[in-house]
């Protein structure tokens, strides 16, 4: 690897954070990281935590395992990721539960299935185990801000059509758009309505970027 | 007996892992091309759920719980490990998994021929995981009742990623615009099964 005389932010690097936002998506294109992508994007305060957590969890499990990638026998290597991942997620878990409790109540289950979201089993499989420390945190950022977009698009659109709010602030009903006959879309508030946003982003992002379709 | 039936029920179709907590969604997505390899990962998935549950119970019941060690000596009444709970369930999850695809390979190679290739993947199945999670969250009384619920959560599960892998069997001869072929569909059919499923919602038990 030449990255000895390698600037910190080469072109390569910078690619390695701004590929996972749209052509690499990890939820759209790499298909990893669904469950909670989905369960927990009712409303965007939520959303936003949990893309903060899973943010701090995979790029420090990236640099972690990425330095202890020479010493890892490959036979255990599923084994030593999950006891890294699983003790992070135990810090996140305490620092929400600490620090904002209604929060971490309404994440429910949701938080300690941040270790086994498959983003980060997959990128510190794909990525951490082969590269270096700084590769692999630039690379667990860019995979967590990529995640962390379509978290807070698909609640940013469940939370506005299906409550007429945004962080709990009625924009709907300060527009006055309730006395013109709006009524909210209380559809967008239940779980199958994620998948199918979800889908519609897929929808959009593929038509734009053409090389992505499936045959 | 009433109450297991209950159990089951619910959560078979009204807290359907798949579509009302969208757990185990990204096996769902990756192995429901074709119905056959569905079945396989569907009954691997009941089947360490029937097994890790019921253990993660007694651990969760007999040591880690808020004064569950008191069954050790009286002094232990007040210590609450529920922190360790997230590790001490993938590693239970993860040894059983092992242990299970192990104890399969000796005794059916016929059944390790057709779930072999997915029961290592099971290990980190959100599904499996989200089981334990939700027992703990939900506090169920005793051992048969937690065991229920795994075999019904499994099931469950079963028939989502049976009934996608069918629906994507057909879908294959049907004429999707472009860029909502492949995963885009699956998204949206998936959407359309949960608003299917939520009927059962109104089923009072």
């Amino acid at each position: 690897m030449s990255s000895k005389n390698e600037a910190l932010f080469s072109k390569k690097n910078r690619k390695l954070i701004t590929d996972p936002l749209n052509d690499n998506n990890p939820v759209t294109t790499q298909v990893l990281g669904i469950c909670s992508a989905l369960a927990i994007t009712v409303q965007l305060k939520p959303a936003i935590v949990m893309a903060l957590s899973v943010l701090a969890v995979l790029s420090v499990a990236n640099v972690l395992v990425s330095l202890l990638r020479n010493l890892i026998p490959s036979r255990i290597r599923i084994i030593v990721q999950l006891v890294v991942i699983a003790a992070l997620v135990i810090l996140v878990d305490q620092v929400l539960k600490a620090f904002v409790y209604d929060v971490s109540k309404e994440l429910s289950v949701f938080v300690g299935l941040i270790i086994t979201n498959c983003i980060i089993m997959g990128r510190l499989e794909a990525f951490a185990l082969g590269n270096t420390p700084w590769k692999a945190f630039l690379d667990g950022l860019g995979n967590a801000f990529g995640y962390g977009w379509i978290l807070i698009a698909v609640a940013f659109f469940r939370e506005l059509l299906g409550a007429g709010t945004l962080f709990g602030y009625p924009v709907i009903e300060k527009m006055g758009l309730y006395d013109l006959g709006y009524e909210n879309n209380g559809m967008m508030i239940l779980p199958p309505m994620a998948l199918v946003t979800v889908g519609i982003i897929i929808w959009v992002q593929r038509a734009k970027n053409r090389d992505l379709i499936e045959s | 007996m009433q109450d297991l039936v209950n159990i089951f029920i619910k959560s078979i179709f009204i807290d359907n892992m798949v579509f009302a907590y969208f757990l185990g969604m990204c096996s769902y997505l990756a192995v429901s091309k074709t119905v056959k390899t569905s079945i396989g990962l569907g009954f691997a998935v009941i089947f360490v759920l029937g097994i890790t549950i019921p253990i993660n119970y007694l651990l969760e019941n007999f040591i880690l719980k808020q004064g569950a060690m008191s069954w050790l000596s009286e002094d232990f009444a007040s210590v609450d490990l529920s922190f360790l709970s997230f590790i001490m369930f993938i590693a239970v999850i993860a040894s059983m998994v092992q242990l299970v695809e192990m104890i399969v390979e000796k005794f059916s190679p016929a059944l390790y021929g057709s779930l072999g290739i997915f029961l290592p993947l099971i290990a980190v199945n959100c599904a499996i995981l989200g089981g334990s999670l939700f027992m703990q969250e939900r506090a169920y009384t005793s051992i048969v009742e937690a065991t229920v619920f795994g075999l019904g959560s499994g099931i469950g599960w079963f028939l989502a990623i049976v009934g996608i892998a069918a629906i994507r069997e057909k879908i294959r001869y049907s004429n999707v615009p472009g860029p909502l072929r492949g995963l885009g569909i699956t998204f949206i059919i998936t959407g359309l099964m949960g608003i299917a499923f939520m009927s059962f919602m109104g089923i009072k038990l």
